[in-house]
């Protein structure tokens, strides 16, 4: 199992090195200027003396692989520069709203295992019965909803009408409740289906007729032979909805003025400052790939073969 | 495809196949039956409610609301379709490429993909939109940056396994140019399944497009988009919700036809293939 980690450990530093090299060749063949959009920040006006020396500052007059390395090397430092719009050092910053959206990334993640759980066995249970179609329903509208829409929604049935719910803020567990479904909705709607699909494939396995013919209970032979099995494929879709519910976190923070790195990523690409852009990228990506490498391991302790094929080549 | 013949059809999939369809001719004729001009302001008439001359109530501009969600539906889902076709094009070339020639081509193409698919997509997206600006064309761009190498890898995929099968083989053994093998042999076996992929991606696009909108950072007022038309009605919201209801409505209604239209066509079609993408 150690070996199964350390072998995915050693994926991570090339692929974060291929990352920043797009990252910092987009962004300079992008068709703005960094050195104008210091200034407009700045609030310098963009005379022909002001652009040298703001691109003589940024190190913008030295030769790409120059600029590329020496980026690289503070960055590996923790120093990704100062943003263009406050002056202040942008990791830091960065940082500071991190945990916010990685709360409610995780929640998100929660609210949707352990709800799609019970209603993908659920429905499983009644294959064709009305529990079924209910489930399923639920699954194919909760994939078509617009997360925004959706936490806009809730908004409106328990902040307006019934008063149940803050509508904006962070701080208690009743702030977390709408964000998180709404971010949760999708991953949670398919998980359901795929576990009900799962679950009704590996009902009809040998090992589960073997656990039958042994004498183990119904109750038993569900949970220790059919979910257990049943599980892999949601975990696997799982790994594959962090990203999408870390980019779910980005837009629903801005509607519950969530504290995260939503509205500053937000604003920093609207302004174009480029020191927040690839560090926001970069940082989120870190993020990402450390999920990944969570539902990995994950995976690997469900299906024993994966790490036994792997610790055995 | 004559297991296809055993699956029951289902009313609701053929609703959804009329209902998609109709958007798709919405975003084509939409100006003609627009009943208003969707950019027409009459401050006159703000925040009416439903009534007979404008269907679905005005907005804070006086704008008809109908009208601007028809128009709407050529900007929201007119992009996606671009989207698509030019995802779909460097998604085959690049992936056919990569499975029909292999070795080092192979292998840099796909540290490529690597790289691309180590970002998460919305986050990559966003990334793009900060390195090019916001509006309609660079919303396009980034979505396509964003989404070509999920294609390259499944095309890849598909190839290598299609490269395996007896008639390739034989086709080979024939002495066809790889290139006829691509096109005449490979090709319409990658084409069913990656169209199955790309109606139930049609969907999943169309939820960026709007959300890049929606945070200002996508298509820009006053265009009719309904994820402008949602970011526009936010300021209104707790005295109009009505003014959110409408265009989230129209999004939800779209990616459902196309993702039950997707789902419909992955049964008909080889499952076994795409199984693993999960969505």
């Amino acid at each position: 199992m150690l070996r199964f980690v350390l072998a995915r450990l050693a994926l991570i530093p090339p692929m974060l090195l291929g990352v920043s090299l797009l990252v910092f060749v987009v962004l300079r063949l992008g068709p703005g200027d960094p050195a104008l959009d210091y200034l407009r920040l700045s609030q310098v006006p963009p005379t022909d003396a002001a652009l040298l020396d703001a691109r003589a500052m940024l190190g913008l007059d030295r030769p790409f692989a120059v600029q590329y390395l020496d980026w690289l090397w503070r960055a590996l430092h923790g120093d990704f520069g100062l943003s263009y719009a406050t002056r202040r050092p942008v990791l830091p910053d960065l940082l500071g709203y991190l945990p916010a959206t990685l709360e409610l990334a995780g929640t998100a993640l929660v609210v949707s295992l352990a709800l799609s759980l019970p209603l993908g066995a659920w429905a499983a249970a009644h294959r064709g019965l009305w529990q079924d179609r209910l489930v399923r329903g639920i699954a194919v509208l909760g994939v078509s909803l617009p997360n925004f829409w959706v936490a806009f929604l809730l908004v409106v049935v328990f902040s307006v009408t019934l008063g149940w719910l803050p509508a904006m803020g962070s701080g208690t567990i009743a702030h977390l409740v709408m964000p998180a479904l709404a971010i949760g909705l999708m991953s949670l709607s398919v998980n359901a289906r795929l576990l009900r699909a799962s679950m009704l494939e590996a009902a009809g396995g040998r090992h589960v007729l073997y656990a039958r013919l042994r004498g183990l209970s119904e109750r038993a032979v569900t949970r220790r032979h059919v979910f257990r099995n049943a599980l892999v494929p949601v975990v696997t879709a799982t790994g594959m909805h962090v990203g999408e519910l870390l980019g779910g976190v980005l837009v629903v923070e801005t509607i519950f003025s969530w504290p995260g790195v939503g509205r500053y990523a937000v604003s920093a690409i609207y302004d174009r400052d480029y020191p927040v852009i690839q560090c926001f990228t970069l940082v989120m990506t870190v993020v990402f790939v450390l999920c990944n490498l969570a539902v990995d391991v994950a995976y690997a302790w469900l299906d024993p073969r994966i790490r036994l094929g792997d610790d055995a080549a | 495809m004559i297991a296809a013949h055993r699956l029951p059809r289902s009313g609701s999939i053929t609703a959804a196949g009329a209902l998609a369809a109709g958007f798709v001719v919405l975003a084509l004729v939409g100006p003609l039956v627009a009943p208003h001009d969707p950019l027409a302001v009459d401050l006159a008439h703000r925040f009416e409610a439903p009534n007979l001359v404008h269907l679905l109530g005005t907005d804070h501009l006086g704008r008809d609301i109908l009208s601007r969600l028809i128009a709407g539906a050529r900007t929201t889902l007119g992009s996606v379709l671009v989207v698509l076709a030019l995802v779909l094009a460097l998604g085959l070339s690049v992936g056919g490429l990569s499975g029909m020639v292999g070795g080092r081509l192979d292998a840099v193409l796909m540290r490529l993909c690597d790289v691309f698919l180590t970002v998460p997509t919305f986050v990559l997206a966003l990334f793009m939109i900060g390195a090019l600006g916001t509006g309609l064309l660079n919303v396009v761009v980034a979505i396509v940056l964003s989404h070509w190498a999920w294609y390259a890898r499944i095309v890849r995929g598909l190839v290598l396994e299609l490269k395996t099968r007896d008639y390739v083989l034989a086709a080979r053994i024939a002495g066809a140019p790889p290139r006829a093998i691509f096109g005449e042999h490979v090709l319409p076996g990658v084409v069913p399944p990656l169209a199955a992929l790309a109606t139930l991606d049609i969907g999943h696009m169309a939820l960026h497009v709007a959300g890049l909108s929606f945070l200002g950072l996508g298509v820009q007022p006053p265009t009719p988009e309904w994820g402008v038309m949602i970011n526009d009605a936010r300021a209104f919201f707790w005295t109009r919700p009505l003014l959110v209801v409408w265009p989230g409505l129209a999004i939800a209604l779209a990616v459902l036809a196309f993702n039950r239209l997707g789902d419909a066509l992955r049964d008909r079609l080889d499952p076994t293939l795409i199984a693993g993408r999960g969505l």
